[in-house]
């Protein structure tokens, strides 16, 4: 037998929005996946074209039309 | 719970990443073919003129390929990583800067990623198709276009941080609308500051630079769009407990029967 309160809680919260990570919990995933996406982003964006981590142009000719409809300084 | 969200932000990543390529496809490859089109008859034409024949290097990647696998792959891990920030910025955000639920929250993150990443770089180093521009200056050009993205989130960050401080004073209009000056005007020093590139060669077709941009702009509309739209759910569901909204009223049904 659910409590009148806790029918409200399922369907519209009426608490304040409280933070559900501590900052020193968040810091390890911003390390870490901030640096792994940020070279996702890297080779997507710049790659070979700019700057180059690996010989040849096989990625920036692969994902090429992704650099060039995403916005990213390409020719 | 962060682990919950990152990889929530990622999958809906993959899913905004996968409506964007098909617009970027089906809307945004028609101009870029009219571009490399114009490059090739450029270059045809003045091989005509100095009587030697255009050489023809066999591609690396072909262009079926690029347009469909290496298009999809290059936007879906753009909307990924980018659905991973979101998730980061999202844990940061929520709760501490605003009273926002999540939806909203979500929604507040993306409309200001969408305008600091996508929409403020478009005023000053606009997206080319492919044979605009030239390689000499493509390590400057994407230094600075970088460096565009970075003052704009430094903007943000600002105009947030000014709006939430004047809203008790000034209330939430007159303080959204002092944050949105100090965006502009940090935005407008930047204009000024930063060196122009104009990449566009004389005589190249303005109307295919007009659609190619408009597609460029369109496929960063609907990756922002989808992004919140997905991860918004996904992160009401996980905070909030939410059952998604088109599980609701199953569950509003439930509820009621085990109060009554
Ligand atoms: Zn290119």
């Amino acid at each position: 037998m659910a409590t009148p309160s806790s029918a409200l809680d399922t369907t519209q919260p009426t608490t304040v929005p409280v933070p559900v990570v501590s900052l020193k919990g968040l810091l390890p995933y911003w390390i870490f996946a901030g640096i792994v996406l940020m070279l996702a982003i890297y080779f997507v964006g710049a790659e070979e074209g700019a700057t180059s981590m690996i010989s040849g142009m096989g990625v920036h000719e692969f994902v090429h039309d992704a650099r060039h409809l995403l916005g990213f300084p390409c020719h | 719970m962060m682990r919950t969200l990152l990889v929530r932000g990622m999958l809906v990543g993959v899913v905004a990443g996968l409506l964007a390529f098909l617009w970027a496809h089906f809307v945004g490859e028609p101009p870029v073919r009219a571009a490399i089109g114009v490059e090739e008859a450029t270059a045809a034409k003045e091989a005509a003129a100095a009587g030697t024949k255009v050489a023809e290097e066999a591609p690396l990647v072909s262009r079926d390929t690029q347009e469909t696998w290496g298009l999809g792959t290059g936007v879906i891990i753009f909307s990924v990583a980018i659905g991973g920030f979101l998730a980061m910025v999202f844990a940061i955000v929520y709760g501490r800067v605003s009273k926002l639920r999540a939806r909203a929250t979500v929604a507040a993150i993306c409309g200001l990623g969408f305008l600091a990443i996508s929409l403020v770089p478009l005023t000053k180093y606009p997206a080319n198709p492919p044979a605009v521009g030239s390689g000499d200056t493509i390590s400057e050009r994407t230094e600075w276009f970088f460096v565009l993205i970075v003052i704009a989130l430094f903007a943000v960050v600002a105009a947030v941080r000014l709006g939430k401080q004047l809203s008790e004073r000034w209330g939430a209009a007159n303080a959204t609308f002092a944050a949105g000056l100090l965006f502009v005007v940090l935005i407008a020093v930047a204009h000024l500051a930063l060196p122009n590139e104009n990449e566009v060669k004389a005589g190249f077709p303005p109307q295919i630079l007009w659609d190619f941009r408009l597609a460029n702009l369109g496929t960063q509309a609907i990756l922002w769009a989808s992004l919140a739209f997905g991860f918004g759910i996904a992160a009401e569901h996980a905070i909030e407990g939410k059952p998604a909204w088109w599980r609701r009223d199953a569950a509003d049904k439930s509820s009621a029967a085990t109060t009554t």
